[in-house]
């Protein structure tokens, strides 16, 4: 029998840090008080069978998930409530392409460009995993170059629509809250992708300088992955809800 | 101290591995829902058709990003449910907005005209 160890996968995936204090006895032995309560909820109780960062994660989107409704319930409301006519999405966002009009072209390139750039963070969560940190870190950064390039052409629209005389409180197209919805909406999902592109980098760094290769851990790259997506999830109906509508 | 019981059927609950093929797929089909989904205003749908697709193309589109990409299909339930259900507490808020919202609409016409 021969000792050869299989690169990559043989090395085994380290569990996460157990906590160090031992749970509270059970019965009579258990703490009172405030140091009871502490520990019953913080003691070795486990609902969740992931690690405490994706979990974390998970619960950060989702509070993410209200702002972001908020937002977008709020918008439902003026542009119901508003006696002025809404002004024409389809118009607004058309570019002028060879003399003609192409409705809402820049958003659809926009959304194309996050969709890609979920599919490469996916792909690079699966490098990860696959311990494989230098294409894991390439297609990290192409996420998030296509993150930048979403943002540039963002900065592009809001420019063309602050130079067409949209803002906040005001726009030469129809309702008054056009401006205000928009620059809330789009402003946060954009500065959304802008964390998203800066976390993504520093992964990525990480991921080249072996940081996650001497830890055996890379799960990381997943959790990381997740944001990126949930940036990808609210595109998804920032575009349905606003653009469309 | 308790044991950590194993998910039974899923050994790797640390590494959420599928193939790359299965993320191509999914690549591919929120392209194509996209391109539909722009269709729908390129070709000046009106009405409820426009409303049924737009709606139908942005829950697939979610769904695929969330099961497959945020990988939520191969998570416990547990995890699942944690996440997926108290967003639908906004379904509430909506259907009250909305109601202020017409009162809204009826009070601009009337009152501020």
């Amino acid at each position: 029998m021969s000792a050869v160890t299989l690169p990559g996968r043989a090395v085994p995936e380290p569990r996460e840090p157990r906590p160090t204090h031992v749970a509270a006895t059970t019965g009579s032995g258990a703490p009172a008080g405030w140091r009871g309560l502490v520990a019953d909820w913080s003691s070795d109780q486990q609902a969740f069978k992931v690690s405490w960062g994706k979990a974390m994660m998970w619960i950060f989107l989702l509070s993410d998930t209200f702002v972001f409704s908020c937002f977008l319930t709020g918008y439902m409301t003026v542009r119901t409530g508003s006696a002025v006519p809404w002004p024409n999405a389809s118009h607004v966002f058309a570019l002028n392409i060879g003399g003609n009009e192409v409705p809402l072209i820049l958003i659809a390139i926009m959304t194309f460009v996050l969709i890609s750039s979920s599919g490469t963070m996916a792909m690079a969560v699966n490098c990860a995993y696959r311990r494989d940190r230098i294409n894991a870190a390439a297609l990290m950064i192409v996420t998030a170059g296509f993150g930048e390039t979403f943002v540039g052409m963002q900065a592009f629209e809001w420019t063309k629509l602050i130079l067409e005389g949209v803002r906040p409180w005001g726009n030469p197209m129809g309702a008054p809250q056009f401006g205000s919805s928009f620059f809330m909406i789009t402003g946060f999902h954009g500065l959304h992708v802008t964390i998203g592109v800066i976390y993504l980098l520093t992964v990525a760094v990480r991921l080249l300088r072996g940081r996650y290769e001497k830890a055996g851990n890379y799960q990381i790259v997943e959790i990381a992955g997740l944001y990126w997506h949930f940036v990808d999830l609210v595109w998804v109906f920032i575009f349905a809800l606003f653009y469309l509508w | 101290m308790q044991a950590q019981t194993p998910a039974p059927g899923q050994p790797q609950q640390h590494a959420q591995q599928h193939p790359i093929g299965l993320y191509l797929k999914v690549w591919g089909l929120l392209f194509v829902l996209s391109t539909l989904s722009y269709l729908v205003d390129y070709f000046h749908f009106h009405g409820l058709l426009r409303w049924g697709l737009i709606i139908v193309f942005m829950l697939l589109k979610a769904g695929l990003i969330v099961a497959v990409f945020m990988h939520m299909a191969w998570e416990r339930l547990a995890l699942a449910c944690a996440i997926l259900l108290p967003p639908l507490c906004l379904l509430v808020l909506v259907a009250l907005m909305a109601i202020e919202a017409d009162q809204k609409l009826l009070t601009n016409l009337t009152v501020f005209r």
